[in-house]
């Protein structure tokens, strides 16, 4: 009990859960922005009234969303202050930098132009006013890259030295930090996997109402943006999962290995599809192996030697001096089966759609729709069989809106935890990172303050984007079809309402 | 000067750019049970601030970055020794950047009415508690040799630490009345004005005060003109706010913070957290700070990143600088039924 309840392990534990709390909203909200952006670009350009509708629908599904994704990463900020305070002491001369930038560059920017996009409708210019959704946009990407950077540093530290006197690690080279081929790699595949993420919300909430028959046009267009979305950010998910996969085995070869619970090198080594451990003598009692795929994965070579976790173990004990250098294998073997099976399936869904609504002139002419009805699905160019498959279709479409979140919560905790004993891999270990002076009462206060009130506010959130996914998009006013051509609105409007208010 | 001093300088500008900015947010927040007596005018008042509360709060996660890329040693022992005020301020700032968007969302009279008060309470709360916090910065707190806050809680609410707390708390409502007869129409803006001279008046005898325990503590000659700047110009908002010269009256209320902040970062240099156990124990620019060369990237990212920042943050002021009063809540909005 005492040790299940220690400081560091509390830490951890809370790092954990606002991790991958913050961490449901962050890829909806990098990826509706975008998408946002996108269909709000598509009514500027061709002033059709189905994509103001659509831009309407989605940024409003997108604000919700990214208030929580703001007050999360408060959090997030202070935690290491907080809990960490070992940790911010030794790194914080290279890890506080990215934090800093992030917030100089891309925070500011994102909160400044997301005020202007929301009240803004009435008072600037179409163009400008697009301008600042795409701002917010490319606020977004920006933070996630600066952060990404910093954890990249966690996974494989570069452009530092230690200082000895000072009991601390130095930056010698910030551009090493930014732009190491671990920060790169991770940016491409966590950004392809947010945009999965963001399509298939789309897809799962276009579906819901076209299996209703409602809104028909507006989510006919969020369907076919969805379902693109989906497929190709899944395929670059999947590219840039490899690229990083390849990377990880070179510089952090316990954690590829924990992930195939591979416990003895082997040349050629298989992939394992199901394994079960047995974690003190070192070897799994069951496996289902594909020959030769973990080699390739590892180094494009299907005959490669790919080590185990109990040589990785051996030589950092020669290395880094006694002790246990095993990550929990199961969540790294499960984690990371479970974040490519959610994410696959996700693609696989988009996949499947993309080709069921492919463009009407591939259809038999007794099957096409008029623009306001919905599409049949055809699998065969059997009439029959369409609106069961349409049915089954929207019905399995709408649950993928939640497997990317999946995929992306156990992506990280297999990231994260896979990385352990480390906080720095080789540098410092997570027991050498928590705050000394905080006690075990301040930290459990912390968690089950903060774990409660993630747990009230997810609830207050689902229950609001229900809400709002069910009320469809809003109908247009006046104002919405007529906006203003100079900044600041025009003065004949001085005593109108606004057009958004709190 | 070198660089960690241009770096205790730019930290104080963070912290003063946020109490500028957000300090009449929060007052408008206190204000929404004070100053509003209906609901479309607690609308009212929540909408002067709408566009920029998340702008305003930027300026903290800057401040907190800064410092823990500027100064490491500073930034985990002020986070993990106010451990306990720190979980307060950032459940309240959860809480408040969710009241705001949520609020209208939902057009039950009970649900709007909750996130009303949370909205009170959760810019109430962290006003105040910013104050503790800075009083015990500048008074000093129990640090031992490797840097570490050994003191309890009960030693964080100190008479001049509460004092500051008190300081801020009502400067900060001061401020956000003064905003709200600068941005308002109506009866509301006439009520401000009234409601700004008493805050006003309460809040300069809290500040004169604070501000000279302080000075006579660890002040000297450039923290003692600060002080004067602030006080001075407290009188004169005041008196800008009696002429009905809100523009001024606000400009005013800003330097207030401005001088105040300055005088606390004055008397703080050259440390960053003085230790009250052994001066030796202290923590200060040159035992806190990062390498030159982290501080230098970070020198030229702040070159160019703030005057970007302010141009762009000051354009959206300008875009929503109309004022606004009851008429300009749309009906149906009040029901709810906005989008």
């Amino acid at each position: 009990m005492e040790l299940a309840l220690a400081p560091e392990t509390l830490a951890r534990w809370q790092f954990g859960i606002t991790t991958v709390y913050h961490f449901l909203f962050v890829p909806l909200t990098i990826s509706l922005a975008a998408l946002t952006a996108g269909l709000q670009t598509a009514w500027v350009r061709t002033e059709k009234e189905k994509y103001l509708r659509a831009t309407k629908f989605w940024g409003k599904l997108f604000l919700i969303n990214i208030a929580m994704g703001v007050v999360t990463g408060i959090v997030q900020e202070f935690q290491f202050g907080m809990n960490w305070s070992d940790y911010s002491r030794f790194v914080g001369d290279i890890f506080g930098a990215p934090l800093a930038f992030e917030a100089l560059i891309a925070f500011f920017f994102e909160s400044t132009f997301i005020g202007l996009w929301i009240f803004g409708w009435d008072k600037l210019p179409k163009r400008i006013h697009l301008a600042c959704i795409w701002m917010v946009s490319i606020g977004t990407v920006l933070s996630a890259y600066f952060i990404l950077a910093a954890n990249s540093w966690m996974q494989h530290p570069v452009g530092y030295k230690i200082d000895r006197a000072k009991g601390r690690a130095e930056l010698t080279d910030f551009w090493a930090v930014l732009t190491q081929n671990t920060a790169l790699s991770q940016a491409f595949h966590t950004l392809s996997a947010a945009f999965l993420t963001g399509g298939a919300f789309m897809v799962g909430v276009s579906a819901y109402h076209l299996a209703r028959k409602r809104h028909v046009r507006e989510m006919k267009t969020s369907l076919r943006l969805g379902l693109i979305t989906v497929v190709i950010a899944g395929l670059l998910t999947a590219v840039s999962g490899d690229v990083l996969g390849k990377v990880m085995f070179k510089q952090q070869p316990m954690k590829m290995a924990a992930a195939e619970a591979l416990w003895d090198g082997q040349k050629p080594a298989p992939f394992s599809i199901f394994a079960y451990g047995d974690v003190d003598k070192g070897h799994n009692s069951v496996a289902i192996e594909i020959p030769g795929l973990l080699s390739f994965l590892a180094d494009d070579n299907l005959h490669s030697y790919v080590p185990g976790i109990n040589d990785v173990n051996k030589a950092e004990q020669q290395k880094f001096g006694p002790g246990d250098y095993r990550p929990n294998i199961p969540v790294a073997f499960w984690g990371f089966r479970w974040m490519i099976g959610f994410g696959m399936a996700s693609f696989g869904i988009g996949l499947a759609g993309l080709w069921l609504t492919r463009k009407k002139f591939l259809l038999p002419q007794h099957l096409r729709v008029a623009d306001d009805e919905v599409p049949h699905l055809v699998l065969f160019r059997d009439k029959a069989l369409a609106p069961t498959l349409t049915t089954w279709y929207w019905r399995i479409a709408v649950w993928t809106l939640a497997f990317p979140l999946i995929a992306n919560s156990w992506g990280w905790i297999f990231t994260e935890m896979g990385r352990q004993p480390w906080a720095v891999y080789g540098v410092l270990q997570t027991r050498q990172a928590v705050s000394p002076g905080v006690s075990q009462g301040e930290v459990l206060t912390s968690m089950i303050v903060l774990t409660s009130l993630y747990a009230i506010l997810a609830v207050v959130e689902v229950k609001l984007l229900a809400k709002y996914v069910k009320a469809g998009p809003p109908e247009l006013t006046e104002a919405d079809l007529n906006p203003p051509t100079k900044i600041g609105g025009d003065t004949r409007d001085a005593d109108k309402p606004m057009a958004f208010s709190y | 000067m070198e660089l960690h001093d241009v770096w205790f300088v730019l930290i104080a500008v963070l912290w003063t750019g946020y109490f500028f900015l957000e300090g009449f947010d929060f007052g408008v927040g206190v204000l929404t049970k004070l100053l509003a007596r209906n609901r479309p005018e607690r609308r009212v008042l929540i909408n002067t601030i709408g566009p920029v509360w998340d702008g305003n709060e930027v300026w903290l996660l800057t401040a907190g970055g800064a410092t823990f890329a500027a100064f490491p040693e500073w930034y985990a022992t002020l986070f993990s020794g106010f451990y306990l005020p720190l979980l307060a301020i950032l459940v309240c700032l959860i809480v408040r950047g969710v009241a705001f968007e949520y609020r209208a969302k939902r057009p039950e009279e009970n649900w709007q009415r909750n996130w009303e008060t949370a909205i009170f309470w959760t810019s109430l709360i962290p006003a105040f508690l910013w104050g503790v916090a800075f009083g015990n910065i500048v008074g000093g707190v129990k640090i031992d040799r490797n840097f570490e806050y050994v003191g309890t809680v009960g030693d964080l609410l100190n008479p001049h630490a509460l004092l500051g707390g008190l300081v801020t708390l009502t400067l900060f409502t001061f401020h956000g009345a003064v905003f709200t007869a600068l941005k308002t129409v109506g009866d509301i803006r006439v009520r401000a004005r009234k409601l700004a001279l008493r805050v006003g008046l309460v809040t300069a005898v809290l500040v004169l005060g604070f501000l000279l325990w302080t000075q006579a503590d660890s002040g000297d000659g450039k923290s003692l003109v600060a002080l004067i700047v602030a006080v001075a110009a407290l009188a004169a908002a005041l008196v800008a706010n009696q002429l009905g010269r809100e523009g001024w009256s606000f400009a005013l209320s800003g330097v207030t913070i401005v001088a105040s902040v300055a005088m606390l970062f004055l008397s703080l240099f050259p440390n960053v957290m003085p230790s009250t156990l052994n001066g030796d124990w202290s923590l200060t620019v040159t035992n806190a700070s990062s390498s030159p060369y982290t501080l230098k990237i970070m020198t030229w990212c702040a070159a160019i990143a703030t005057p970007l920042v302010l141009l762009y943050q000051g354009w959206t002021y300008w875009v929503f600088r109309k004022r606004i009063g009851t008429q300009h809540i749309a009906p149906e909005a009040a029901a709810g039924a906005a989008h």
